[in-house]
């Protein structure tokens, strides 16, 4: 019961104290659990990250699964993700309540043209970031440029793009095992 | 029975969003589009509150989305829909990982998604840019907030200077609040 106790509290802490998400998150679960609690090795958590990153759902969630069913199985995975999620839910249920009283006056609106534009620019950043490491080859490009636009313009669902790279993957991936 | 579909949406989205955090953009403006429980300008501020409050981004924007659609309940469950397929697919994994990690089969599938995952991220930040850089207007020409893209290029000319890059997002969504105040933007 301890051990729960102590995973919660422990991704409670993260899920609390971490801006931005994602890689963000990778200093802080260095403190908590490799350092701090000794629940798994530096080496183990990479992995996970890394697994996170090319499974389905959120990065901070699935590694938070991964220690938590380390530490103590089924329940530790259950455990270790409430932990991760509840600051968020709390906190951002009470910005929504707030903001939507103080959607209608002027200068919060003219705050949030701005504060648009800055997001904007941070998703351009990210997405140049993200091409670098990911698109490489011509066969990458084609790839992300049809993702694109089927999703851009054909208004298809990302969930189509993903099914049809499984698919691909199995048809040409022989061929280009090692990328 | 509304709620059961945003359910079965995030749910979706959990499943579908590979790669974390912004990840989890596209299927949010599918959402957007296909249902209009909010407006693609409120998903724009959405992701602001997401990057500058504490806490894995995608979990953020479920709870905000659910939240403005269907209140607390709906924050609530939004949120869980989210987790819950990651949360079964990791337990399963972390059982295998040994095979799974080496798996050629399994690689291969990665090594596809990525780019593809590129591409999709791009499409959502096109259609926030959208939103942020034009108002509606009969012309094209006549449809462009100057002063916004004049900030926007700004700033991104900025990001890639080396010092700023590792510029804290909440730093950058301030600035934007604060020139937005100014100009009346």
């Amino acid at each position: 019961m301890k051990v729960l106790f102590d995973l919660f509290r422990a991704f409670f802490t993260i899920g609390a104290l971490t801006f931005g998400g994602g890689y963000a998150m990778l200093p802080m679960l260095e403190r908590e659990i490799v350092v701090k609690r000794k629940w798994c090795t530096q080496e183990d958590l990479l992995n996970y990250f890394a697994i996170g990153q090319c499974t389905p759902g959120i990065i901070a969630v699935n590694t938070a699964t991964f220690v938590g069913h380390k530490v103590k199985g089924a329940w530790g995975s259950m455990i270790a993700t409430l932990g991760v999620i509840a600051p968020s839910i709390v906190i951002i249920t009470l910005i929504a309540m707030v903001l939507e009283n103080f959607m209608d006056i002027d200068w919060v609106q003219h705050a949030f043209a701005g504060i648009r534009v800055a997001v904007c620019a941070l998703i351009t950043a990210s997405v140049v970031k993200l091409f670098k490491s990911n698109v490489k080859k011509g066969w990458h490009i084609a790839l992300a440029v049809v993702a694109f636009a089927v999703v851009a313009f054909a208004k298809l669902s990302p969930v189509y793009v993903v099914i049809a790279c499984v698919v691909l993957s199995f048809i040409f991936g022989k061929k280009e095992a090692k990328v | 029975m509304e709620w059961l579909t945003m359910c079965a949406e995030f749910l979706k989205t959990g499943l579908f969003a590979v790669g974390g955090g912004l990840a989890t953009l596209p299927f949010l403006t599918q959402i957007q589009e296909k249902y209009g429980w909010f407006t693609a300008e409120e998903l724009a501020n959405m992701i602001a509150v997401g990057e500058s409050t504490p806490g894995p981004i995608g979990v953020n924007m479920a709870t905000y989305v659910g939240f403005s659609s269907y209140g607390v309940l709906g924050g609530l469950l939004a949120t869980f829909s989210l987790v819950l397929p990651s949360l079964i697919v990791i337990m399963v994994i972390a059982r295998a990982m040994d095979k799974y990690q080496k798996n050629p089969m399994v690689q291969n599938m990665f090594a596809f998604m990525r780019p593809a995952v590129a591409g999709l991220i791009a499409a959502a930040g096109y259609s926030v840019l959208k939103i942020a850089l034009f108002h509606p207007a009969d012309t094209f020409w006549a449809s462009v907030s100057w002063i916004a893209v004049a900030f926007y290029a700004v700033l991104v000319a900025l990001l890639h200077l080396k010092p700023l890059k590792k510029l804290h997002p909440v730093v950058l969504i301030a600035a934007g609040a604060v020139i937005g105040v100014l100009l009346k933007m």
